[in-house]
Order: C-alpha cells, then sequence, then structure tokens
C-alpha cells in the first residue's frame, strides 16, 4: 500500500487502460476511454486537453480511484493500484468547483487531510500556515470559503491539496468557474507552484491556450482515445490531423500536390503555385498544408494571388479571410499599425515561411 | 466489450471498505425483516390462510357485505377529501402568493400549516364532535339544534379535509413560488384578464401537481384510520373494518387478505403518483421565478378571497383550540363555569397518565434518534455512492410511504407474534417495547429519508468526493463532511420523527399490549367512550409536548444549525 506521505514525486503509467459506459439512450456500452497508454514522468505537468466527452475527466477520475478502469492497470510511483480506494491513493485532487468544506473555514479546510493523517497540532499549525503562505492567502486563515472570492477559494482548494504532499496533484478544469482575467492569472500561478515544489501534476482541461501555457507536456484526446501527445509547440506547429491542428487554434488547410524535396522542405504545387512546406515525409502526391493564421504574411507580392473577402481591425492584428483558389485562408496580421491595410475586393499576395508550415498526408 | 473488470474492482474497492459493508448489510436486514417481511406474510396469510393454497380467503372477505361496502366508502371519502383538501389548498396557496395580504392574515396561514402538523390524528374529530355533534356547543347552544348527526360520512369527510388541506397548501405554494411571473405577464400583456390569466396559463402549469397533490391526499385519506375510527360512527372504512376484523372477529387470514386489498389500492396511487406525476411536475415547473410577482392589489379579487380564507383559517384554527378548551370546562355540554384544572389532575391521579406519558415519550424518545441517524445515512447511500444493492435500499424505503399504518399492524401481527413465519424464531420481541419502536421507526422512516435525499442533492458531489480523496474512509466522509452539512435536516427529522411517533396510533394500536400505555391509545379509548374531557386534557398535554419540541428544535437550527454561519454571510 503506497504511503500518504511521499515528499518524492511520483510517476504515473496507465497500461492499456479502458473505461466502458453504458450510453442511457441507446443502452448501448461504448468505450469512454479506450486503450489509453501513457507514462508521466515524475515532476512533470501534464495537461489531458480535448472536447467535452472525449473521455479526459474519466481518465483523471480513474488515477483518482472515483473510477474503475474496465480494461489495464494504473501505475503510481510503479506500484499497480487499480485495486485501492481514492482514500488511500496517494493523489490530491483540485475539482472544477473547489469542493472546499461549507462548514470549516480556510484553515480547517486545508488543515483536513493532515488531521486524518494524524499530524501532530503544531505541525499542522506550521505545514497550513506555509501553504497559506505559498498561495497568498496568510491572512485568510479564519474566514468561511463563502466569504472568499472565486479566485481566493481556488487558492484554498489548491492548498488544501498542496498540503498532504501528494505524489501526483490532479487537476478537473480548476478554472473554468472563473472569469477570463482571473484564469490567467491563476494558471501561470498553479505552474509557478508546481515547478517551485516540483511535484507531478496531470490537468484536464478543454481549453487550448490553458493548455498550452501550463504544461510540459499535452495529451490531446478524442473520443476516448489520445489524438495526440507532446510538448505545446511539437502540437502547436506539427498536429498530426485536422482534428488535433483544428483544435489547437486557428487553423488554415490548403490542398497541394507534393512533388519533389530540397533539403528539410519538400516542394509542393497549391493550385499551380510552387511553394516550400517543412516536412520529412517521402510520400508524393496530394496532402494538405496546414498554415498558422499568425504565419501568412499578406501583401502586394508572395507566392500565392488572393482575393481579400474580410477585412476587420482587431486590435492587437488585422483579420483577413481570403480566398486562394477554392480555399478560404484566415490570416491573423500581427500589430497591422503602420502596414498596408487591404479593403474587401482587393487582390493581394500570400506568402509563409516554410519552418512555419507542416504538411499533412491526405 | 466486457465490463467485468471494473465491476469486480468496484467490488473490491467496496468490500475493502468493512464500514460501508457491514451498514449496507444490516440495513438490507432492517428493510427486509421489518418492511417486507410483514408484507410478505400477509400475502402467505391470505392465501393459505384458510388451511389450503388458493383464493378462498378473498372469496369469503368478497362475500361479506360489510367489507365490499367498505371498499366502496373508503374511495368515495378519499376521492371527496382529495379534491376538496386540494381545492382549498390551491385557494388558500393562491392567496398567499399572488394577492397582498396584510400580516395578520399570512400569520394565520402560517398558524393553520402547522397544527395538523403537531396534532395528534384525532384532535380534529374531537373538537368536531364537541362544536357539531348531539351535546355540541355550536350545534346545541347557540343554534339549538338537539339531534345534528356528526357520525357517518360528512363527519369523515370534513374532518379528513382540515386535517389534510393544510398539507396541499403546502405543495402548491412551492409550485407557485416556482411559475416565472414573466409567464403570467406575457399573457396579461396581450389582453387576457385575470381569471383567463388564471385559467390559460397558471392552471395548466399547475395540472400534474395538482394531481400530485390530490393523489398524496386520497392516500393519506384511505390510509387514515383514527378519524373514520372516531367519527365513523357505523360508517366503515378499510383501515377501521381491518381493524375490527382482527379485534372483534379475530379473524387474522381475513384481515390479512382485507390489508392486502388495501395495500393494493395505496401502492397503485402511489406507483402513479410517484412515477408519472412527480416527474411531469418537475417537468412543467422547471424554473426559478426570475423576478418578484406584481402582487394583485385589485380590490374585487383580494376581499373576498381574503375574507374566505381567513374565516376558514380562523375555524380550523378554532377546531384545534376547542380541545384545550374542552379539557377546562368542568362538564362539556353542560357546565361551563368555573374553569376547572380537575382533569388534567384527573389525568394523573385517575388514569394513570404519568405512566402514559412516559411510556410514550421514552419510547418515542428512543425512536426519534434512530430514525433520523437511518434515513440520513440511507439518503447519504442512495444519493453518494453507488452499489448493486442501492436501488433495493431505496425503493423498500418509499414502499414504507404507500403501507397504511393499519396494514403494516396486522402484518407485525401475523408476522412477530408467532415468530418469524410462525416458527417461533424471535418470538420474544412481540409484545416488548422494542418492537413498538420498530414500528415508530418504520413509519418515520420515509418522510426522514425523503428529507435527507432532497438536502443531499443539493450538496456537490466534489465535496465528499474531496474528503474521501485527502484520505477519509465512508465513516470519515459521513461524520465529518455530511452529517454536519444536512445537521438542519438531521435536526428536523429527529424532531419529525419523534412527534410522529408520539401521535402515531394506526399501527399501534393493533401491537400495544397492557404492560404499555401510550397516550394516543388512551385519547382513543376516553373519546370512543364519550369522556371527551379526560381525552382533551390528555390530548392538550400532548399537543404541548409536541409543539415544545417544534419550537425547541427551531431554537436548535437557529442558534446552532450548519447554515448559521452560511447565512449569515449571505445576509451581510
Amino acid at each position: 500500500m503506497s504511503g500518504k506521505s511521499a515528499k518524492e514525486p511520483k510517476g504515473v503509467r496507465l497500461d492499456h487502460i479502458s473505461k466502458i459506459y453504458k450510453n442511457p439512450k441507446t443502452g448501448k456500452d461504448f468505450y469512454a476511454v479506450h486503450d489509453v497508454v501513457l507514462d508521466i514522468e515524475p515532476g512533470s505537468f501534464v495537461t489531458l486537453l480535448g472536447p467535452s466527452g472525449c473521455g479526459k475527466t474519466t481518465t483523471l477520475r480513474m488515477i483518482a480511484g472515483f473510477e474503475s478502469p474496465d480494461e489495464g492497470e494504473i501505475y503510481l510511483g510503479g506500484e499497480p493500484i487499480n485495486e485501492l480506494t481514492p482514500n488511500k491513493r496517494d493523489t490530491a485532487m483540485v475539482f472544477q468547483s473547489y469542493a472546499l468544506f461549507p462548514h470549516y473555514n480556510v484553515f480547517d479546510n486545508v488543515a483536513y487531510g493532515l488531521k486524518l493523517r494524524k499530524v501532530p497540532a503544531n505541525e499542522i499549525k506550521e505545514r497550513v500556515t506555509n501553504i497559506l503562505k505559498l498561495v497568498e492567502l496568510s491572512d485568510m486563515e479564519q474566514r468561511m470559503t463563502n466569504q472568499l472570492s472565486g479566485g481566493q477559494q481556488q487558492r484554498v482548494a489548491l492548498a488544501r491539496a498542496l498540503v498532504v504532499e501528494p505524489g501526483v496533484l490532479l487537476f478537473d478544469e480548476p478554472l473554468s468557474n472563473l472569469d477570463a482575467k482571473l484564469r490567467v492569472q491563476m494558471r501561470t500561478e498553479i505552474r509557478r507552484i508546481q515547478q517551485a515544489l516540483g511535484i507531478t501534476a496531470i490537468y484536464v482541461t478543454h481549453d487550448q491556450s490553458e493548455a498550452m501555457a501550463i504544461s510540459d507536456n499535452i495529451i490531446l484526446m478524442k473520443s476516448g482515445v489520445i489524438a495526440q501527445m507532446g510538448s505545446p509547440t511539437e502540437i502547436y506547429y506539427h498536429p498530426n490531423s485536422e482534428f488535433v491542428a483544428d483544435f489547437i487554434g486557428e487553423c488554415n488547410f490548403l490542398p497541394c500536390t507534393v512533388n519533389g524535396r530540397e533539403g528539410a522542405d519538400v516542394l509542393c504545387r497549391v493550385y499551380g503555385h510552387p511553394v516550400k512546406v517543412r516536412s520529412d515525409t517521402d510520400k508524393m502526391g496530394e496532402a494538405e498544408i496546414v498554415l498558422r493564421p499568425e504565419a501568412i504574411e499578406i501583401a502586394d507580392e508572395g507566392q500565392l494571388p488572393c482575393k481579400v473577402e474580410l477585412s476587420c481591425f482587431m486590435g492587437s492584428y488585422q483579420n483577413y479571410h481570403v480566398r486562394v483558389g477554392d480555399t478560404l485562408v484566415k490570416i491573423a496580421d500581427n500589430c497591422p499599425i503602420g502596414k498596408k491595410v487591404f479593403n474587401v475586393g482587393d487582390d493581394a499576395y500570400i506568402s509563409f515561411r516554410s519552418e512555419c508550415s507542416h504538411l499533412l498526408e491526405t | 466489450m466486457a465490463k467485468a473488470q471494473g465491476a469486480s474492482l468496484d467490488r473490491k474497492k467496496l468490500m475493502g471498505d468493512p464500514i460501508m459493508v457491514t451498514t449496507i448489510v444490516l440495513l438490507i436486514t432492517f428493510l427486509t425483516l421489518f418492511i417486507l417481511y410483514p408484507l410478505a406474510i400477509l400475502l402467505v396469510d391470505s392465501f393459505v390462510g384458510d388451511g389450503t393454497f388458493g383464493l378462498s380467503v378473498f372469496k369469503r372477505i368478497f362475500q361479506m357485505p360489510d367489507f365490499t361496502r367498505a371498499i366502496t366508502n373508503t374511495l368515495k371519502v378519499g376521492f371527496v377529501v382529495g379534491i376538496l383538501s386540494t381545492a382549498i389548498g390551491l385557494l388558500f396557496a393562491y392567496v398567499e402568493v399572488y394577492v397582498k395580504m396584510n400580516k395578520g392574515v399570512g400569520g394565520l396561514f402560517k398558524l393553520v400549516s402547522m397544527l395538523p402538523v403537531v396534532s395528534p390524528p384525532f384532535v380534529l374529530s374531537l373538537s368536531m364532535i364537541m362544536l357539531f355533534g348531539k351535546s355540541g356547543l355550536i350545534t346545541r347552544f347557540l343554534l339549538g339544534i338537539y339531534d345534528n348527526n356528526v357520525y357517518g360520512y360528512w363527519g369523515i369527510v370534513i374532518v379528513q379535509t382540515l386535517t389534510f388541506f393544510p398539507v396541499c397548501y403546502m405543495m402548491m405554494k412551492g409550485l407557485l413560488k416556482n411559475i416565472d411571473p414573466s409567464l403570467e405577464e406575457a399573457s396579461r400583456d396581450m389582453g387576457a384578464t385575470r381569471w383567463k390569466v388564471f385559467r390559460d396559463v397558471t392552471l395548466p402549469l399547475l395540472l400534474p401537481g395538482l394531481g400530485n397533490a390530490f393523489l398524496v391526499t386520497f392516500i393519506e385519506s384511505i390510509a387514515d384510520f383514527a378519524n373514520p375510527m372516531l367519527i365513523g360512527g357505523s360508517y366503515d372504512t378499510l383501515a377501521t373494518t381491518i381493524y375490527l376484523q382482527i379485534t372483534g372477529a379475530y379473524d387474522k387470514a381475513g384481515a390479512a387478505a382485507m390489508a392486502v386489498v388495501l395495500l393494493l389500492i395505496t401502492l397503485a396511487m402511489f406507483a402513479v403518483q410517484k412515477y408519472y406525476l412527480e416527474k411531469k411536475t418537475a417537468a412543467t415547473l422547471t424554473g426559478k421565478a426570475s423576478r418578484a410577482r406584481m402582487m394583485i392589489e385589485d380590490k374585487s379579487v383580494k376581499i373576498p378571497l381574503t375574507i374566505f380564507c381567513t374565516i376558514s383559517a380562523i375555524f380550523v384554527i378554532m377546531m384545534y383550540i376547542c380541545v384545550p378548551i374542552g379539557a377546562l370546562f368542568p362538564t362539556w355540554g353542560y357546565k361551563f363555569t368555573p374553569l376547572t384544572f380537575k382533569w388534567f389532575e384527573q389525568v394523573f391521579t385517575k388514569y394513570r397518565g404519568l405512566e402514559a406519558f412516559r411510556d410514550s415519550f421514552v419510547l418515542s424518545l428512543i425512536a426519534a434518534p434512530i430514525t433520523a441517524l437511518l434515513s440520513m445515512i440511507i439518503s447519504y447511500l442512495v444519493v453518494k455512492r453507488k452499489f448493486k444493492a442501492k436501488g433495493f435500499i431505496e425503493a423498500v424505503s418509499m414502499l414504507a410511504m404507500a403501507v397504511p399504518g393499519t396494514v403494516l399492524g396486522v402484518g407485525y401481527i401475523r408476522g412477530f407474534s408467532g415468530g418469524i413465519f410462525h416458527t417461533g424464531f424471535l418470538q420474544g420481541l412481540y409484545g416488548t417495547g422494542a418492537i413498538l419502536v420498530i414500528v415508530f421507526i418504520v413509519r418515520s422512516l420515509p418522510t426522514g429519508t425523503r428529507s435527507g435525499i432532497s438536502a443531499l442533492r443539493q450538496i456537490d458531489k466534489s465535496i465528499e468526493e474531496s474528503a474521501y480523496d485527502m484520505g477519509a474512509n465512508s465513516l470519515k466522509v459521513f461524520t465529518t463532511v455530511t452529517l454536519p452539512l444536512i445537521k438542519d435536516s438531521f435536526l428536523s427529522g429527529l424532531v419529525t420523527a419523534f412527534v410522529r411517533s408520539i401521535t402515531a396510533i394506526s399501527a399501534i394500536i393493533l401491537l400495544v399490549t397492557p404492560s404499555y400505555l401510550l397516550i394516543t391509545v388512551q385519547i382513543n379509548e376516553f373519546a370512543e367512550k364519550g369522556a371527551f374531557s379526560i381525552a382533551c386534557a390528555f390530548a392538550t398535554i400532548l399537543i404541548i409536548i409536541t409543539y415544545g419540541s417544534v419550537l425547541l428544535m427551531n431554537f436548535i437550527i437557529k442558534h446552532f444549525g450548519t447554515s448559521r454561519k452560511v447565512k449569515e454571510v449571505e445576509q451581510e
């Protein structure tokens, strides 16, 4: 049995994990999570990202022990934990709704886990004080939880999970109840604390920008299976499918024909015009170029001719929709001040650097 | 796809939690032994009671004219009482929610809704006889009518309506408050008159709720024992017929079969109410009122409605006040002055009142905390945990709600007087205080469980999950998180169980033995004998006890309840 007082961060391994649910409408069984294989390094910050119903929360709840996997085994710090109840697992979870105990004040909320572990009173006092200092709530010990703002409640929930020094910290969409500004501030904070303590963290969210900002690694899930995993940059610039490319930020897909290679790039034609795309593929023929809106430049001269269909000032960038051949391409022209602004109906050219592009085989 | 591994892991996790397993096993044993088994034995008895297996017992009872008449009587009373109670309840609720009244009238309404809760069930029958009977205060002394007969059909209907309409009023009030005023404003804005708004918008929205209230009252009415017993005269209902069949005719198999018939009627009603109407009510009225409703100030609506409701309320209150006053008159119906305490004295000096109060009080005091705790545990398991037997536990504890007290009483007689399945096993239980306590528990369990379940549903599931995740086992989660969060519900469950137990009669009257004197049984006996003054004295003391405990509960919840701190902050 794993102790609850480990100071060392633990790794988590999911070995071909599946969870089957019954669809309440059709009465048929389906895989909510299917054959997930995952190895999370001790001390790393990993995000399970995906649209609702993709199985990310179910996966997290299986790690916490609230759900039991129908196939596969979960390892925590190298030990199988399938048969352990949540209270015997060395995990601590931060819930979407904060799940603070409304009948306790801040101090007692944070001290709850320590009291269960029969930690001596003076040590509880010390550890709670320290952790509250870390989350910047030092003067709030005696407050009842409903006297706190959403952000403060979230900090208490974080402190409560951190204070027991779990082998792995689990986050279930912890910021989705906060307003946009606070969300950005809190995610930076969470990352700072996680790095300061060197703790393993598994974080569930449907917000791709949150995932990018906070993670060492992102695991993008779709319909119960892992669609892609990798570092934020890998996933952003080298998505392995249209789904991934589209889910992580806005994306353009240009149809092309690959017909040669030049160094790290392949040579393609888009509606007859030649372009270079970064790819290691050796397959010739039909493919798709993945282009981020901010990777495209619009000018009077360039690689591909286009016609402007929408031009809209957004503050930090000028938003264009242009037509290249039959394809609609979205462009975010950053820092538009001083640049030439194209209007609807104008003819223009777009161009991009090959290292900002990515090829998807079709 | 095989879910086997997940299921077996869930089972292992459950088994790794001995406290949970023990609790579940004990609960299932309790529910099976004291709710399912007594009902099962009634079925067994009614099919083999005459020696051979078959329908002979049913044939026999259906050939008794008394019995078939009782069925018609019961259904007729239930139907009329259901309609009247729902209508009056709706009127009261409408006036409270829609019409601008002065505060005094609101206070009257509150009193009317609380009185039936704290009173023993037959108080209204008692005062009905005393006010309108042959020597009734109103009929004989005010109106000079000497031969008014309150006993029978109309007596039961009036008394039951007055007893049950406050329940409908509370139900309707809850529903009306949930109607979004903008729906009605939209209709009014398009040119509808107030009456048309009520007919075309409010009423259709309420319809399933009205049906629900009607059936709830219907079930209460046909299960009612005390009022028909006291004021029914020769007009017998099923509950009283069953009672007479077993205490008078000693026909145990016949009584069992009759009980089965009564049970089937209530179960069918209950099924419709629970699985059809309750869901429909929830479906039509989901919206919370978005803002305060414009109260009706129109005098042509306000004055007649307020006057009608005020008069009815005062009438009901007068009926209740009649009981303590009756206990103070030297001789009811003949001599009214000087007021005297002699009946109260006699309660204790002549009629072993102290013993009766002690027995009732002690037994109810034992039953109340067990009931409250048990219902909170059941609610916790039903709402927050998942395991195989959960459906069984929920179904059986709700089933108890549909079982009339008389049926349960007969079931206990047949089930325990000769031991389990007449084998002599556990025979020692019969005739003890323990079985009375168990009956009290079973009778109050459904109400407590229902309030516990609705309280727990309000609590975010992840609060308990987080305690569990922090390392607390089931017992710790329940004691440190769940129970403190539903402390108010627990406390009110405690008092409700106490009040229900100390005022219970229907099942108890069949099971009580001479070694226990219970107040309700005493009141019933004195009232039957026509010793109204002494019955009133007993009832008055009982009302003081129950009202006192309700006040005490409100005080405790106000000052020590969970939500106190929470509420204070919200008010800031």
